[in-house]
């Protein structure tokens, strides 16, 4: 049980702060084949609440999900627009497929603002009860505009058909108080409670950019609410600016038919296959349903790609200690951990029984949703910190205060190697002795994030803003640190080591959003399997995997059901990148998309990239209108592609003169270490170079990265501002 | 626990059980919509499938509509149910079927009227002690 549980007395003070804004009300209607129909937009600073058509062209063009988002977003921006503006907006979107209770991973939300790290779109997927909700309360999508006068929470009744804007002078802002609150509030039964759910941050959202969104569902075996994390990009700072609280949908009455698909009989017949599947194959492949995501650590570190020490190592002889037995002894396996209904890939891990040793919390046991093994990865082994209970504490605070977890591990490992390179002291951080594996410097970190003092706040400033801080006020030099600091377009990297995958540097690089894998993860097909081995096959596969990711977003689904299980004959059937497209589990897809749309024209799984085409393009073209989008903008730190120092590149020094000799032509023999390094960067940046020209060509793209015209009129994206704005860089 | 407890070897594959589940519980004659499933072999050999009441289902329901009554036997709560199927799919004797009349699963309750009408005494409802999974 939580320590959290909200006492009658507390539940009726919440209430007497409550004054209606505004208030809106609708007629609910069932969901057809997929869509709702409408969206729903809130502006907390002007107190508007209406709602806008879906139409036909918005659903070809844009599916749903991102594509929503992303399109929404664009006509509520100018290029003027900042991620603080009143105009920007928080998009969250599921998509068509979502809210389907039969196939796994049908749950998710997808969040869109403009990043206060970036300054483009970020898009972070979740899962969590809220978005399938959303779009049975009556919205395929939610716009939260403007800037509130007071601290507000944004309530939908989809029963009702009422829509809330309710100043919240009492509530909690810290999200594990607050998802609580919000299920005391507005439901009594366990079925009630297991229809609402909540958008909200933390204190540490206010005082960073690398605040998170913690989307709520209730678990009513353990009576407590859990959170899920829509992390990157910094959205929840966005939600904080807005003095929003938290956004509530409640709609009680899920059932297996409440998409009203065009044909129920496809649906449980790919679902039940699919449970089957898992039921089989999970314990004897990646053991999700016992792990989670943290299975990964282990095969990371064993392929000596798991960041350690601000990604310049990929493996460690302490990793063993992150290890899922380590977390094993805090989870829970009592009840299930799907974070939507039907998801039996379960990955959603529940760890319980954590004594917290710090922070405001100190003392309490409670519970924590994960970690992930981005979490693991970024906190633990990127910061030196071999200790499970430590990324479990940090993981709590983390979600509590609002705060990305890879953006907070990936800046603090920067941080930590600027402190042990002598660019940093004691005496800039106020004490802080952020050298690598100090678990409690750590902590004090997080916790300064979450009172708003001392060096934390630089920290949450994200990498990009730091190196600038540093070369002003401590003489950094600007070159070194531009080489190190593991972000790109403003975002941190998350947790993957790509020094010898040449494709995934691409992957990370080009991403739309920053260097996120959720658009692309070439490591083993590329570095480690060699099967893409020409520019051509890199490219072929960054155009392929990222459009494919890309989908999931468009539909209100997780990625993970498709690959993190296979079908038991599917490296019979099929052989190398075919293998790794997993073809049966494309093909559930398009069985999906269509029983649930009733489009028949959709057959294949090209039908399915085309759709993401269409909004991956719309995506890089919005970047270009927040004046990035280029050539320029998808450069990455050196630290991604070779060994900026010397002892890295003695680390992996046998490969590495191996390169020299049979893909530069240099004999090694006799070259001091800084003289091997620099000729391999040579190379290795003239190799990213070239990538890049691959890529562009294969997506139609301009030498600058720009979508030509008429890729655009293919695509059919030729409204009359995205024609303009091109023709405007063609100049 | 009550349970069905099946004997292939007497089988004759008549299908009349079937025929008697989905008549109970959903007036009609339709061996899809049976908690029964009797399978030929060949050579006149019959595989009979029907929940054998284990209960493991009951961990992977989502909204505890799964549960066992006084009786120990597994029902389910269709005004809880969300249609996930989850059950269906780790059932460890795959007996839980679906019909895409509905969209909650079929799921054996031991009524027993099927072992009134079975002429060779293939099926039977019995008493187990609670815990015991048979067949």
């Amino acid at each position: 049980m939580s320590s959290f549980e909200i006492s009658k007395e507390r539940i009726e003070a919440l209430k007497a702060g409550h004054r209606v804004l505004a208030e809106f009300r609708y007629e609910p209607q069932p969901v057809e084949k997929g869509y709702a129909g409408r969206t729903l937009y809130v502006n907390v600073g002007t107190h508007t609440i209406a709602t806008k058509p879906v139409d036909e062209r918005m659903k070809r063009t844009f599916i749903g999900g991102r594509g929503f988002d992303l399109w929404l977003l664009w006509n509520a921006v100018s290029s003027d627009t900042r991620w603080d503006s009143p105009e920007n907006e928080i998009v969250i979107a599921s998509g068509p497929i979502g809210g389907t209770t039969q196939y796994p991973g049908t749950g998710k939300s997808i969040a869109v603002t403009l990043s206060p790290l970036t300054g483009v779109p970020i898009d972070s997927n979740v899962g969590g009860y809220f978005g399938p909700l959303l779009k049975f309360a009556g919205f395929d999508a939610l716009e939260v505009q403007g800037i509130a006068d007071e601290e507000v929470i944004v309530f939908i009744d989809g029963n009702q058909g009422l829509v809330q804007i309710l100043t919240a002078p009492e509530e909690s802002v810290n999200s594990h108080l607050l998802a609580e609150e919000m299920v005391a509030l507005f439901g009594q039964t366990p079925q009630e409670k297991q229809g609402i759910s909540s958008v909200s941050a933390g204190v540490g959202a206010e005082h960073t950019l690398i605040g998170c969104l913690n989307f709520s569902f209730y678990d009513p075996r353990r009576q407590l609410t859990r959170l899920k994390q829509a992390g990157r990009g910094g959205l929840g700072t966005v939600l904080r600016k807005k003095r929003v609280k938290a956004l509530v949908v409640k709609y009680v009455g899920v059932k297996g038919d409440s998409n009203h698909p065009a044909d129920l009989q496809p649906i449980q017949q790919v679902g039940a296959r699919m449970h089957r599947e898992i039921y089989e194959r999970d314990p004897i492949m990646f053991t999700m349903r016992l792990d989670g995501t943290n299975h990964l650590t282990k095969i990371m570190n064993d392929y000596d790609i798991l960041p350690v020490h601000n990604f310049r190592y990929g493996s460690h002889p302490e990793a063993e200690k992150i290890y899922s037995p380590h977390f094993q002894k805090y989870f829970r396996y009592d009840a299930p951990d799907g974070c939507w209904y039907g998801c039996t890939l379960a990955c959603a891990k529940f760890a319980a029984g954590l004594e917290l040793r710090s922070g405001p919390y100190k003392g309490q046991v409670v519970t924590v949703d994960g970690p992930e093994y981005e979490t693991v990865a970024g906190i633990g082994a990127n910061c030196g910190i071999w200790s499970a209970h430590d990324v479990l504490e940090a993981n709590f605070y983390c979600d509590a205060y609002g705060i990305d977890t890879i953006s907070f591990g990936t800046a603090l490992a920067f941080v930590m190697e600027c402190y042990e390179e002598g660019i940093l002291n004691k005496e800039i951080t106020g004490g802080l002795e952020l050298k690598f594996g100090n678990g409690d410097a750590m902590l004090e970190a997080l916790h300064q994030m979450g009172r708003g003092e001392g060096f934390g706040l630089i920290v949450g400033q994200g990498i990009r803003r730091m190196k600038q801080i540093f070369v002003e006020r401590y003489g950094a030099d600007p070159q070194f640190l531009q080489d190190i600091g593991m972000e790109a377009k403003g975002l941190e990297y998350s947790e993957y080591v790509t020094k010898e995958s040449l494709a995934q540097q691409g992957g990370y690089g080009l991403a739309n959003k920053g260097p996120q894998h959720d658009e692309a993860w070439l490591i083993f097909m590329d570095a480690v399997n060699n099967q893409i081995p020409t520019f051509e096959d890199k490219a072929e596969a960054l155009h392929y995997f990222p459009m494919w990711r890309t989908w999931f977003g468009l539909n209100g689904l997780c990625k993970l059901p498709w690959n993190d299980v296979e079908p038991a004959d599917n490296r019979v059937r099929y052989k190398g990148i075919e293998a790794a497209k997993v073809p049966e589990h494309v093909q559930n897809y398009v069985e999906l998309f269509r029983a649930i749309t009733g489009r028949d024209d959709v057959r294949s799984g090209d039908d399915l990239i085309r759709m993401s085409e269409g909004v991956y393009n719309f995506q890089r073209l919005f970047n270009l209108k927040m004046g990035q989008g280029t050539r320029q903008h998808d450069a990455i730190p050196y630290r991604s592609v070779g060994p900026v120092t010397d002892v890295e590149y003695e680390s992996r020094a046998e490969r590495y003169d191996q390169q020299l000799r049979e893909l530069v032509g240099i004999d090694p023999t006799g070259m001091s270490t800084a003289e091997k390094r620099l000729a391999l960067r040579r190379y290795r940046e003239e190799q990213y170079e070239k990538l890049i020209d691959a890529v562009y060509k294969r997506r139609g793209w301009n030498e600058n990265g720009i979508p030509t015209l008429e890729k655009v009129r293919e695509l059919g994206l030729d409204f009359p501002d995205v024609v303009e704005l091109i023709e405007k860089h063609s100049r | 626990m009550k349970v069905l407890v099946t004997n292939d070897e007497l089988c004759i594959g008549c299908h009349l059980c079937e025929d008697v589940c989905s008549h109970v519980w959903y007036k009609e004659i339709n061996r899809a919509k049976s908690s029964i499933r009797i399978t030929s072999l060949g050579n006149a050999e019959w595989n009979m499938a029907v929940c054998n009441q284990c209960g493991q289902c009951i961990a992977v329901c989502p909204t505890q509509a799964l549960s066992r009554d006084k009786q120990g036997v597994v029902r389910l709560k269709k005004e809880l149910c969300v249609g996930c199927l989850s059950c269906v799919g780790f059932c460890p004797t795959l007996t839980f079927y679906v019909h895409p009349d509905y969209v909650e699963p079929i799921k054996c309750i031991a009524c027993g009227l099927c072992t009134k009408e079975c002429p060779t005494g293939a099926i039977t409802i019995e008493t187990l002690p609670d815990q015991e999974i048979v067949k």
